[in-house]
């Protein structure tokens, strides 16, 4: 679907649509004023550059120092080269443990690999813990933010929903209230798991150490209990040595939500002494990102959200527009190099204001992406017809100043006498929700030359 | 070919010319009283931090807590501080020590810029007890405080297997509504005693 047909549906709603835009503006002013306490804030960026772009260029061998050195601390390293292995993998896994229930905490990864609706189809029932995963899970709908996936869903709308699937009063919508009955009811959902599925924040090759972030607790308690730890991750969460996370971890939680560091930022190397750790490196589409010379920077990507909280049109169009597991503007790169055409308006949802740039803790280049990517899109003929015909018609007037002049000429006597129908019609998409200014007299040019007549010769 | 050679294979092809590893020794954010850093940010992410002369302190300070004296299983794993009333080393299964309502703790070391504390399992039988238990109280030397986590990084070693984390703050969640409510999954409050003639 058009990113513009989705967001018009979430957009009808003015008042949800203020509320969405105001609640994540709160988000990024948390974030400006965490950054602005760092003083050295843009030497971490740049050094987080560095690290990232390190990485890139030394992948493989990282890969097979990291599969070396987790393998030695007693975790099994897998690899897969798609969404379909990997679920695979982690299906054999929970298979071969007898696992009946399995705990996960956030992961976009399994998201994005479609994870749950495999093993539910085979049986096995799959809670995710973070609360506003499990939001979005109980609503049977994807998460419509990396970091803050229930960030559209209001608190009436938990409380009906916990009223209906816990019964907690009805009406209540306090958050405390509702957030104890939801910690009440996983709390038991922790205690009955035969395993736990954590995605991965960082991976350090030097170590074969993962690194797992969160606020609530959820992973660690969902892998402190049962004996199985399977961990999910891209290939591109690596980075090269421990002495790094000083730099990305500076950054991740600053960026993501304002805090200093999350709650929770757990180091495992190797599994429990009693237990098995399985890692599972996922490629599903990455190394061929790679090898691509415009967008190969997005694999740097971190996923703190900040690109999506200070987005004009992520905060008024809602997550859930963009159709993909990532959203925004990091999504909206990583999206049409799966399927061009499938996302093809992604990069026109977009602005071209730079803020997801500037924002960006490991210094991608988004809106410069975004615009390489409408060219690539163009070349692929994957653009509408009501913005090529427009485009078309005005570069033939732009590159003719004779009929560029006779063009505005008519225009400008023409247009103000012209019936509405005729300007704000379903052709004109442009005038959808916007008003033409009114008409000048003069041109330009007109009222310039009559200016230096007027002050004799002018400067 | 397997999906490992699969993968590298993909990735050598397209590796791009190397660019360099950037150095971590740079002028990093200093304070002049860490202390009183870590003091403020613990704080402003919702724990508590008390500094005391001696371990043999800790206990008295507890009991101004009203979580830790309506504590009914309280276990600890510093000698003489926390009144346990549960020893969690003679549990083998740590769904079993879900009922541990407070739990005292030590932490290696702190961090100014963030209020985090570092803890292991090492000597610990249940790591869970850092996420399970209601209430934690982590008791680190007072010498052992960091301006941040670049000095953090060289404090810290990886080579053995073992698990380690930086906690910053009792558990919690803004899912509903960006409202922070605090106590999500883990320990509802978060103190940390800072020691000052622990070596």
């Amino acid at each position: 679907m058009k990113h513009a047909t989705a967001a018009a549906k979430f957009v009808a709603n003015d008042e949800r649509s203020h509320w969405h835009d105001k609640a994540l503006w709160f988000v990024r002013e948390k974030r400006d004023r965490m950054a602005h306490s760092v003083p050295e804030w843009e030497l971490l960026r740049d050094t987080a550059a560095a690290i990232k772009a390190y990485t890139m260029t030394h992948l493989a061998e990282l890969l097979e120092q990291f599969e070396e050195n987790a393998t030695k601390m007693g975790a099994t390293v897998h690899w897969a080269k798609d969404a379909a292995e990997h679920n695979e993998i982690v299906h054999g896994l929970l298979r071969d443990h007898d696992v009946k229930k399995l705990v996960k905490s956030k992961s976009m990864l399994t998201e994005e690999c479609h994870l749950n609706p495999f093993l539910e189809k085979h049986g096995i029932e799959v809670t995710d813990t973070d609360l506003g995963e499990w939001l979005v899970q109980l609503r049977n709908e994807p998460p419509s933010h990396i970091v803050m996936p229930a960030i559209h869903i209001k608190k009436e709308e938990v409380g009906e929903l916990f009223h209906r699937v816990l019964g907690t009063e009805e009406g209540a919508s306090d958050p405390p209230y509702l957030a104890e009955a939801a910690r009440t009811a996983l709390r038991q959902k922790f205690m009955e798991a035969d395993a736990g599925l954590t995605g991965v924040n960082f991976a350090i090759a030097e170590t074969g150490g993962i690194v797992v972030c969160t606020n609530e607790g959820n992973a660690d308690l969902g892998v402190s209990l049962p004996k199985l730890h399977i961990a999910s991750m891209g290939i591109e969460k690596l980075i090269p040595k421990a002495e790094h996370l000083g730099v990305l971890l500076r950054l991740l939680a600053r960026s993501a939500t304002g805090q200093p560091i999350t709650t929770y930022s757990s180091h495992f190397h190797g599994p429990r002494p009693d237990g098995e750790l399985h890692i599972i490196l996922v490629d599903n589409g990455r190394s061929k990102l790679l090898a691509s010379d415009e967008f190969h920077r997005s694999l740097n990507c971190i996923r703190c959200g900040a690109c999506m909280n200070t987005c004009p049109v992520y905060r008024r169009t809602g997550g859930h527009s963009y159709g993909t597991t990532v959203p925004g503007p990091i999504g909206s790169i990583l999206a049409p190099s799966r399927d061009a055409e499938e996302h093809s308006t992604l990069p026109y949802a977009c602005s071209l204001c730079g803020s997801c740039t500037d924002v960006c803790p490991v210094k991608i280049d988004l809106h410069h992406q975004l615009l390489t990517w409408r060219k690539e899109i163009a070349a692929q003929g994957y653009v509408s017809l009501d913005k090529t015909v427009p485009m078309k018609l005005a570069s033939t007037v732009f590159r003719r100043p004779w009929l560029y002049r006779f063009a505005g000429r008519i225009a400008r006597t023409v247009v103000p006498w012209m019936p509405r129908f005729m300007l704000y019609n379903p052709l004109n998409v442009w005038g959808r929700r916007r008003e033409l200014p009114e008409f000048p007299k003069e041109s330009f040019q007109q009222a310039y030359a009559r200016r230096q007549k007027n002050s004799g010769k002018g400067e | 070919m397997s999906s490992r050679d699969t993968v590298l294979k993909a990735i050598r092809k397209s590796q791009r010319e190397a660019t360099p590893m950037p150095t971590m020794e740079q002028d990093w954010l200093r304070f002049d009283d860490p202390i009183e850093q870590f003091t403020k940010v613990l704080e402003s992410v919702g724990g508590k931090c008390v500094q005391v002369g001696s371990r043999s302190e800790i206990n008295d300070r507890l009991a101004e807590f009203p979580q830790f004296e309506s504590a009914n299983v309280r276990t600890s794993s510093i000698e003489g501080v926390g009144l346990p009333t549960v020893s969690v080393d003679t549990i083998d299964d740590p769904h079993n020590v879900e009922n541990v309502d407070f739990a005292v703790l030590p932490g290696n070391f702190a961090v100014a810029e963030n209020g985090a504390v570092w803890v292991t399992d090492e000597a610990l039988k249940h790591r869970v007890l850092h996420f399970i238990a209601q209430h934690l109280a982590l008791v680190v030397p007072a010498k052992n405080v960091v301006n941040n986590m670049h000095e953090a990084y060289k404090q810290l070693s990886f080579e053995n297997r073992r698990f380690g984390t930086f906690i910053s703050g009792p558990s919690k969640t803004a899912d509903i509504e960006q409202s922070l409510v605090i106590g999500a999954h883990g320990p509802r409050s978060h103190v940390v005693f800072l020691v000052d003639d622990e070596s």
